[in-house]
Formats: structure tokens, sequence, C-alpha cells
């Protein structure tokens, strides 16, 4: 919400110098209007004079430049030069002199154009952030400037280079030049031209003819060619543009400030208005807001409408509102003999400075109207509303109305239209219809102040794609109470500014009333949630201040705060103006509590800390992904995990599902990684899967994803960052067994991981052709672990065992076996033998090739022996070795090397 | 006999200072001292003295010995220590070579900081809880205050997984607050971080999943002064001691008086400047006392227990802390991005 200061200055006494912006700012905030931003408009416009032109003359070093002297107040004209050809002498236009600052941040310094002193810049409309319906005038029409003229093929010109005074172009139009030109009212201008033979005088509204042009003459029609009239391109007349400088009609002076002229002398607050106020998206409501903030007065001010076209509104319109549950209350004003125009300029600044663009009386006041009060109104071209009757509701099946935007809408049957007695003639409090749009010949206009559904508005607006200022307002939710007021405010300016006449009476339907609402005043209570020891009459002064009524202890709640209901919304009333950082700061809470993370929490960050001990990065990802996803992963396509829960209104493909797996997650991320040509990646993630209920809802099981690729990663790898992580967070019985047949890894280097016979989770290489559908070379590895499983494995507190007292001895041993024995089998085959000596067996190698049969291997183990009684014999350790051997030949059938 | 015994001494003494190394050292003390060596041989004659000279020369041998043991000893230990100096030297390493890497892996930085509010709020005693985020509507709108016909429930704003907006996933962390209310016993004091999705397409500043961490405390006598002594200790460990803050009213349907909490800006210092866009302050969470309509509906009687609770964003935080400029860099997870904290 956009407001100007000033505006606001009139309702409450808060003037610039008693408060700058700054503490105003805070104060508002403060109190829960929350401000964004101010801005001083006179900072974004400096130095801009009105200054009056002096001479004219052209530039001796350019076809298209002028260069002018003006007074602009100072005791020395300034020089400036300019591009524009719409200026004449003794013209006021807005100057930008040395120095000035124009809006969006442009610096105006003197210097030099093609060698000639420029103390400045001239400005056109633009260049002051205005457009023509700020000042209906200030329209530029060029007449065609032979001297301007560009053959588009130079080898066959329109129009000769060396045409003179007189010379035929076609028809009736001949090349004239131009003797003398002197203003003739406004933009108008009597030239005096040679026409070969004789002087001819003709008045025309081109801006841009100087004495010495030469112009394209209709005899006929009396009248200086425009390059419309000569049918000519803008190119082949490059400079005759329908743009140039400003030239004032305004009551200005040379020297004053054409700021102050466009009331920028003004300050702009933007405010941040919570959705449960929409009576603070106004003048009036911000006003009572700022009234009680800075303890001053709010002066209220109650339209009067004098209704002198006498007549009555209900002879002529009847107002049947079909959907009372859309439309609360509809009010409506006639107004005769329109006289459609431009408005005052006051009302124009007021506009402008609070970001809504005039267009015209009508117009500007219903939108003043909407800024000042917080309530859309709409005018319709009475005379279009046929059989005199609007009927507020809903369309039905195929009705269509053509928007004031030009665009025809397909109205749906849940859509509130305004209508007349056959078709619609707006679309409810979004936008009018065409067909009953204010014209120029308008003569009868009713006024539509009403109240509508904040949902049904809201949802038609975002339907047909058109959020208006009036939708937006509207889904708020306004006060029904404001009609009326609103409407007369409109009517009391429309006789003010003289824009037509109001009819007597008034239409207002309002099926339900007005239901006040009623809260009892429980000052114990409000404290007892502030935790403050606010006497009553402090809250009934804060309730009064905002224009509540107390009748006893019963608090009636004024019509435009909707919002307030309970004895809870009036303690943030209290609290809002004693307060928020004057409630104390105090611990009052009761019965202290132990808190803590749970176990499960102690063992993911456990689970955590271990994965960044092995050098693995932690990433987020996601929690949606693509259906596709499941695809590159080769996940079968009878796999029950397909059967993701799916987000009806996704925002993409990419994002449409709620995954199952992790797994496309962590190749994602290592994907994007190996695009970022970085060498290597590890990762870990703690993330949820979504497995379907059949209630709808969804199982949220975490995984613990690991991925990782790069010059030092293997199987082996991995495997050991699985055994390291369950090793230490479960301290159980590890088991692996390979897994062939899971379809996204390579059927050779996949395994199965077990704590205590548990099915934890799987881990190895990735499939190549599913690192292929990522458009990886590298290879990728991969875990998936339940977090579940790993924390239902979760390791007792250890128990000290005694450390041992007496050397161990190491063996090595070496066999030749098949060479699909898995080494795992042989390890806990070792392991299992009958010798208390036997503490550890580890692989140190495994070979194959040369020296060895094809179907055979050599694995070579280091066996660590000890006893706990006494320094461990030679004997007793090759028994353990014979035993070993032994138990390998009769499980594997294999042979000492 | 007594020259021949002060020619050794001199030569020999000579000999070992002038000596490099220790093995010579070891060759000298054989060529004097050994068996064969000179000073026996010079003992050899003892035989042709007087017993008179005999203790004398017995005497002064046996000093000759001790001398010449000594310096062998003393320079042994110059040698010694020689050597040592050389090897320390030879193995003497340029320092300002890089170490070999001990690679350690990394907390996501925004973890980083949510485990940081995690132990802040232990600390206070507060737990930690998770729930659903395939959630009902109920649970994130409805008995949140929200009523059918808000903005937020919109298919626009919400992602939904049935044609009836009962399933959705949740936008909000405070849906929480009514699963802690409904299955906790009282009081309760807890912080629910985690993911929650709004239909916002992906930019410098938006995700459509995103993290929040709500927090609530309900208990007898729990007030607005408790909110804010509370939030303003969390705060402090945040941003440092000493953080100004201000609270300003705000709106939530589901807490009544609503706050928003806002901290000077640490650049400025409340001035204005950029990193607070001019305004001198920077929002940092919402809160409020939980509204009495939403602890009935609950089972919690209004008129014993209050409670606050309050939601924040957990991107912005670490965003602001890490001084990251674009949010898309979270959820990126480049490793030397990932690195950097």
């Amino acid at each position: 919400m956009r407001l100007s200061r000033k505006w606001l200055n009139e309702f409450v006494d808060v003037s610039f110098d008693e408060y700058n912006d700054k503490d105003f700012g805070e104060a508002m905030t403060i109190s829960g209007s929350k401000v964004e931003t101010i801005e001083d408009l006179s900072q974004s416009m400096k130095n801009v004079k009105a200054a009056k032109i002096l001479t004219l003359e052209k530039h001796p070093d350019s076809d298209h430049m002028l260069v002018l002297t003006l007074d602009a107040g100072g005791e020395e004209p300034v020089q400036i030069c300019t591009g524009a050809w719409n200026v004449h002498v003794g013209d006021m236009v807005p100057a930008a002199l040395h120095n000035s600052i124009l809006p969006g941040g442009v610096k105006i310094t003197k210097g030099k154009l093609r060698g000639v002193k420029s103390e400045g810049m001239l400005c056109s409309i633009k260049e002051l952030e205005l457009t023509e319906h700020d000042y209906d005038y200030a329209g530029i029409k060029p007449a065609a400037i032979l001297g301007d003229y560009k053959a588009i093929d130079t080898n066959n010109p329109s129009i000769a280079a060396d045409i003179k005074a007189g010379d035929k172009i076609f028809g009736n139009v001949i090349a004239a030049e131009v003797k003398s030109v002197e203003s003739a009212g406004m933009k108008l201008w009597k030239c005096v031209l040679c026409n070969g033979k004789e002087a001819v005088e003709t008045v025309s509204d081109c801006q841009n003819i100087h004495a010495g042009d030469m112009v394209a003459y209709d005899t006929k029609k009396d009248n200086i060619c425009s390059l419309e009239d000569l049918h000519a391109k803008q190119e082949e007349f490059p400079h005759c543009i329908p743009d140039g400088i400003f030239v004032l009609h305004e009551d200005v002076k040379p020297g004053d400030d054409i700021a102050q002229m466009l009331g920028r002398d003004d300050h702009v607050v933007e405010y941040e208005i919570t959705p449960n106020r929409p009576d603070c998206l106004s003048v009036l409501g911000l006003a009572l807001e700022a009234a009680c903030t800075f303890n001053k007065e709010l002066k209220v001010h109650e339209p009067v409408v004098k209704a002198e076209a006498g007549g009555d509104i209900n002879e002529l319109a009847k107002v049947y509102i079909e959907n009372p549950e859309l439309c609360r209350r509809y009010s409506a004003r006639m107004v005769k003999n329109v006289k459609i125009g431009p408005s005052p300029a006051w009302m124009r600044e007021r506009l402008r400075n609070s970001g809504v663009r005039p267009i015209n009386n009508i117009v500007d006041i219903t939108n003043y109207v909407m800024l000042e009060y917080g309530q859309p109104m709409h005018a319709f071209d009475f005379s279009c509303v046929e059989g005199g009757e609007i009927h507020v509701r809903c369309a039905k099946e195929g009705e269509t109305i053509k928007t004031l935007d030009g665009n025809e809408r397909a109205l749906k049957e849940s859509m509130l239209c305004i209508c007349d007695k056959n078709k619609p003639v707006g679309v409810a409090g979004v936008m009018g219809g065409e067909n009953s749009e204010i014209v120029g010949d308008t003569a009868m206009v009713l006024f539509e102040s009403a109240n509508f559904n904040g949902t049904s508005i809201r949802r038609t607006a975002t339907a047909l794609g058109m959020r208006t200022d009036a939708s937006s307002r509207f889904e708020k939710g306004l006060d029904a109470e404001n009609t009326v007021n609103a409407l007369n405010r409109a009517c009391e300016l429309i006789e003010l500014l003289g824009a037509g006449e109001v009819m007597g009476g008034m239409i207002d339907v309002y099926p339900e009333g007005f239901h006040q609402t009623k809260v009892k005043l429980e000052p114990e209570k409000i404290n007892g949630l502030l935790g403050t020891d606010i006497d009553e009459q402090t809250m009934r002064d804060i309730l009064l201040k905002l224009r509540f009524e107390l009748d006893g202890d019963m608090i009636l709640v004024p019509s435009w705060r909707s919002d307030v209901e309970h004895y809870s919304d009036i303690a943030e009333e209290v609290a809002r103006f004693y307060g928020y950082n004057v409630i104390p700061t105090k611990f009052t809470g009761g019965i202290s509590t132990c808190g803590g993370f749970s176990e499960q929490q102690l063992c993911e960050r456990r689970v955590g800390e271990i994965c960044r001990s092995m050098g693995l990065d932690e990433i987020i990802t996601y929690s949606f992904i693509s259906p596709s996803y499941y695809d590159n992963i080769r996940m079968p396509k009878d796999s029950k995990l397909r059967d993701s829960l799916r987000i009806l209104n996704p925002l993409g493909e990419d994002t449409s599902i709620m995954r199952t797996s992790i797994l496309p997650s962590m190749l994602e991320i290592l994907t994007r990684n190996y695009n970022f040509r970085n060498k290597q990646a590890a990762l870990y993630e703690i993330g949820k899967i979504y497995l379907k209920r059949p209630d709808g809802l969804a199982d949220e099981p975490k995984i613990v994803s690991i991925g990782a690729y790069g010059p030092e990663m293997d199987f082996y790898t991995i495997k050991g960052w699985v055994e390291e992580l369950l090793e230490n967070v479960d301290n159980g019985k590890l088991h692996f067994e390979a897994d062939k047949t899971n379809p996204s890894y390579h059927p050779g280097r996949c395994a199965k991981v077990y704590v205590n016979g548990a099915y934890i989770g799987v881990f190895g290489q990735i499939h190549p052709e599913v690192a292929k559908n990522y458009g990886v070379d590298v290879e990728m590895y991969c875990a998936e672990l339940s977090f579940e499983a790993i924390y239902a494995q979760e390791r007792e507190t250890p128990v000290y065992k005694a450390l041992p007292r007496f050397p161990s001895v190491t063996r090595d041993i070496a066999v030749v076996c098949d060479r699909e024995t898995p080494v795992g089998d042989m390890i806990d085959c070792i392991m299992g033998i009958n010798s208390s000596y036997l503490k550890d067996c580890t692989v140190f190698d495994v070979y194959t090739g040369s020296h060895m049969a094809a179907d055979k291997k050599s694995v070579a183990f280091s066996l660590t022996m000890r006893a706990e009684d006494q320094t461990l014999t030679d004997e007793h350790a090759e028994e353990t070795v014979k035993l070993a051997l032994a138990a390998l030949k009769e499980k594997f059938g294999a042979e000492m090397r | 006999m007594k020259e021949l015994m002060q020619g050794l001494r001199e030569s020999s003494i000579k000999a070992i200072l002038e000596c490099e190394s220790a093995e010579i050292l070891e060759q000298l003390r054989v060529k004097y001292l050994g068996k064969k060596g000179e000073l026996t041989g010079i003992l050899r004659q003892m035989g042709k003295l007087s017993a008179e000279e005999r203790p004398v020369m017995g005497q002064l041998a046996n000093k000759l010995r001790a001398d010449i043991e000594e310096a062998i000893d003393k320079r042994k230990s110059e040698i010694n220590a020689l050597m040592m100096e050389k090897k320390l030297e030879d193995e003497a390493l340029d320092v300002t070579m890089p170490g070999k890497k001990a690679h350690l892996g990394h907390k996501h930085p925004m973890y980083n900081v949510l485990d940081q509010i995690k132990d802040i709020f232990i600390g206070m005693g507060f737990e930690i809880v998770d729930g659903p985020e395939v959630e009902l509507a109920d649970y994130n709108f409805t008995k949140l205050n929200i009523e059918e016909g808000h903005p937020s429930r919109e298919w626009t704003d919400t992602f939904y997984f049935t044609p009836d907006s009962n399933i959705l996933l949740r936008t909000q962390t405070s849906g929480m607050q009514i699963h802690a209310m409904e299955t906790r016993e009282l009081p309760i004091r807890i912080i629910a971080p985690g993911r929650v999705y709004r239909k916002d397409e992906v930019d410098a500043t938006h995700s459509p999943m995103f993290h929040q961490i709500e927090g609530m405390v309900i208990d007898k006598g729990v007030t607005m002064a408790d909110l804010k002594a509370t939030l303003n200790l969390v705060v402090e460990k945040i941003y440092g001691k000493g953080t100004v803050t201000r609270f300003r009213p705000h709106h939530f349907p589901f807490t009544e008086p609503s706050c928003e909490m806002d901290i000077q800006c640490h650049k400025c210092g409340g001035k204005g400047c950029p990193t607070c866009k001019g305004e001198g302050w920077i929002e940092v969470l919402g809160a409020g006392m939980v509204h009495p309509k939403v602890l009935q509906g609950c089972g919690i009687d209004p008129d014993v227990y209050s409670g606050w609770a309050f939601g924040m964003g957990l991107e912005r935080l670490a965003l602001g802390e890490y001084k990251i400029t674009d949010m898309r860099l979270i959820f990126e997870n480049d490793v030397r991005f990932l690195e950097q904290f």
C-alpha cells in the first residue's frame, strides 16, 4: 500500500516538520502498520525549473538541433541545446538545469553539444515521469518538414532534394517556405508561408514549424501537412516525431520549481498491511492508526452531496441481489450530464503520488475514493444498462463478457457478475465490461459501491488471470458499512469537480444488515496473556481512541474491524498502543522441563558425525522428483515403489512425485558435481522417503544415503564406509551378501548388508547403464541404508574388556581355491574353527592370473593368535593354522599353496 | 721411559683431538690403549725398571691411560654431537610445504545453523519433535484457525495430493503445534524443525521446498513477557550478546496477539544500509500467543493454560549467517560450496 503523507495529513496532523520520515516510519511500524520504505519525492526531481524561451536558433553544426536561451529565473539567461523541434520563442518549458536530478536517478550537468555550450536539458513529459493523462495538452503533433526528408529509395525520392517553394508534391499539395510563425492560442500557430508566388497565411496545430522551414502545404484544405497527410512513413522524416519538450500551460513563472508544480513536495510511504487489516488499505484507515499512534485528533470528514439535479435514482434503476451470499450490499447513485475531462491538478498529484495514473475525472474519482476510503467503486454508462435493471448474480453457462482491457472472457457459473436485464455488464469486483464503459458521450453514469465475498472475488480474479486493484482489495473482505460513505464521497467529488450533476436518492440493497460484534472487556485475561499489569482505564482509553465503543463491560467492535472477535484480539489492540516493546521481558513460565535429544535423534547425530569423520560432505536434496527418475535408476516397471504419492498441482514434472527411493536424489547431486568438473565427491544425506499408506498419507522413513565418485573410489572403499559406520553405531555382527539382482547396481559389485541378521540396506557400484542415463562415465558408488534399521540395532553402552597381557603371534597362509569361492565366507570359516587362540583373520592378497588355473585363485590370510594366560608357543600357533587349513579344505576344497 | 710416555701423551692427545669420526677414534683407542697398543708396548718395558721406579711409572702409566681414555670419551661425545647436528641438518624439511590432507567431511551449512539452534533450545529445556510432511489439511490449516477459503489454501499456493484438498504437503511447521498439543503431556516445550513446501518457483530467494523451525511452549502462566524473554535469549545466542531486538505487531491466524521480531542491523547499527534494505532492522521470526481457539480445539483449557509459539525460516538464517547470496546454492550441493563451511 503506497500512500502520500500529504494526503494523510489532511485527516491527522502529522506533518513532515514534526515527524521526519524515519520517526514517522518507526512509530507506525511499532504500532502495527509496517512501513517498508518512505520516498521523499522532492529528492528524485531536483533543480528542474520553469524557463521561458527567449531566443531560438539553429545549431551551427547540426541539422536537427536548436540552441535556445532561456529565462530560468536567474540573473543571466541560460543556454540549452535541444534536439526537439516543438519549441518556440515565448514557450514556457521545464528545464533541468546544471546539477539537476530527474526521476530514475538521472543526473544532468552542463556540457557541450557539438561544440556548443548547453547548461542543462529541456524535459519531455516522459522525462518527468508523466504521461498525457497527467497533462492532456502535452500531446505533440508534428508537421512534415521537407528539409528532414530522407528517401527510402535514394534513386527514386518522392520529394526532390532541390524542391523549391511552389513546386508541386502531389495533387493540391505544394512545397511552401515558412516565413514567420506566431502563437495563435493554445497549441495553435499562425504561419505565414510563401507558396513561390505570394504570402499565404494559415493556422496549424503542428508544433514543430519554424521560420525558414520548407513544409508541404495543401492548398485546397489550407493545411500544413503532417506525415499522415503525405502518406509518409516515420523513417522518411526521422526527426518529425510525436515527441518533444513538454510545453507548459500552467500558472508558473520562470524559475518556479517544477517538482512543486507537480506536487512532488510529498513523501510517499510504502506500507506492508497484514491481511487481517484491509481497513488499513486506505487513507482513512491509516489516518486512524496514525492518530492513535501519535495521539492526535482524527479529522473525520462527512461527505455532503447537494444532489442538485433532483429526481430520484429509484425512479430510473432497480437493483436485485440474486446471490446474497456473494454480495452483502449493493449501493448506487446516479449522475446526469456527465462531462468527461481531466481532473484537477491536486487530485492528479495525489493519485500519481500514490502510484495510480490519472485518466479522466470520472475514473480518477473512483480511484481517489478507493484510496481514501478503501472501497473500490465502478461507474457504468447507464444508457447501456438494459431495462434499467442491475442484477447481481452468478454468470450463466456460456455467458461471456468483453472486459475493459479489451479481452473477451468466458465466464463460469461460480463467477459473480453485475448484469443488466439480459447480459453481464461487469465482472463483480474485478473489472467492468466494455459494453457499459464510460465514453466521451456518456451522459448518465451509475456509480456502484458494493460489498462482495472476498474468496469468491479472489477465485474469479485468479481464474480470469486479472488481479486488479479492486479485486485485490475485495478479496481481503471489506467493510459492508463503508459502501454508502464512499459513494457519497464520490458524488461530493463529482459536484466539486463539476464533472456532472448528482441525482437525488440512493439505491442501497443490504439484505442482512450489520451485526455488531461484541466482546467482553476482561482486563485480567488481557494482562494474563501479555504478562503486564495494565489498568482497565488505559485499556478503555486505547479502545476508545481506536473508535471502539464501550457499553459497560461490553466492547462494541466497529464494522471495519471484523478481525476483532475475541479477548485475545482485544489484548493485541491494547498491546499495540501500550507498546510491544514496553511489555516486560521476563521468564514467567511455570514448571521447568528437562528437554534434550531423544535416543533416536542422538543416533542420527552419531551417524552424521561418523559420515563426516570418514570425509563425506552432507547434502540436502528435494523430497520430490520426476517419475522418469525411476526409469533412470532402472526401477522395474512393476515395482511397488513406482506407486508414489503424486502432487496434483506440481510446479513441473521434475518435482511432481514424492520419492520412494533416495537413490535418484543422490545420483542427481553426484551428476551435478561431475558436470561441474569436480574431481571427486563423497556425500551423504539422512533424508526421508515417502511411502504411500492406505489412508492416503505417507510413511516417511529416513534413509542414510551415501554416494561418491572419484579416483580413489572403488567397491571396497564404500564397503569400508558402510562397515565403519555400522560398527561404530551398532557394533553388532555384520554380514554381507552379494546382490546380483538389484537393477540399479552393478550385478557383480553390489551387496546387501545385515547387522545381527537384520537387513540394513544395499550398497555397491552404480550400474553402468544407470550411470549412462545420467551421462556420467566414471564409476559411481552408493549406499542406501535404513536409518530405522540402524537405530533398531543400536549398540548398548560398551562394556570394558581387559586388554591382552601377552603378545600375539601372526601367521600367514595362502590357499588355492575355486575362483567363485566368496572370501567373506572363507574368513567366516576360519574364524569359526575351534581355537581359543585365534583372535583375527584378515585377507592381504587375492591372486588370479598366470601360474594359476583359470578357474582358481590364491587367497592369502593373516591370522592373529594370542593366549590370554601365557605367551603363545609356536606349537600352539601351528596347531591353529592347521585347524584353519583343514577347515578351508573341508568346506571349500582349498589347498595350501 | 718417562719420555716415551710423555711422547705418547702428546701424540695421542693430538691425534684424538684431530680425529673427525667415531670409527677412527675407535681405531685410535686400539692403537694407544689396546692389548697390542702403544701404551702396552711401553709398559712391557716396566720389567727393566727398578722396584722404586715401578710404582711411580705405574702411576704415571695409569694416569696416562686415564687421560687418553678421557680424551677419547670427550672427543667421542663431541663427534656424536657433531654427527647429530649434521643428521638433523640433513633431515631438515621445507615446513612451508602443505601438510598431507586429512579429509574430514562437512556438515551442510544450513544444518550447521539448525544444530546451533537445536542446542540453544535443548539448553532451555526444550525437546525436538519431528512430524509428517505429507499432512492433512486439518493440521496444516483448519486446526490452526486457517479456514476454508483462506488464500494460502489455494491450489496456486499449496501442493495437494487429493482433489478434495484434504491431503497436502505441509506449507508450514505450525501443524506440529497441533500434533504436540494432541499427543504430549503438559507442560510442553518443543521445537519442530523440518521441510515445508510452497508453490514458489526457484529463484535466488525462493524454493518450492524449504525449512522452518517451529517452537511452542504451553504451560500455566505463560505470557508474552515470557515469549519476549525466551526469544531475546535465543537471538542473543545466535547473533551475539547485546543484540538489540524489537517486537512489532503482526498477524498469524493461529496466534493472538501476534508479533514479528526484528534485530537491529549489526552492519549499520540501525542507521539503515543495504544489508537491512535501509530499514535499520532485520526481521528474524514471527511469533505470538497461541490463539485460545487453537488451544480449545486441541482440548486444552485456555483459562488454565496459555502458550506461545514462534516460527522462523532456516534458509534465510543460514544465508545471513554465511553471507550466501543465492538460495539455489543450498540445494545445489556443489562440493566446492559444501566444503567452505
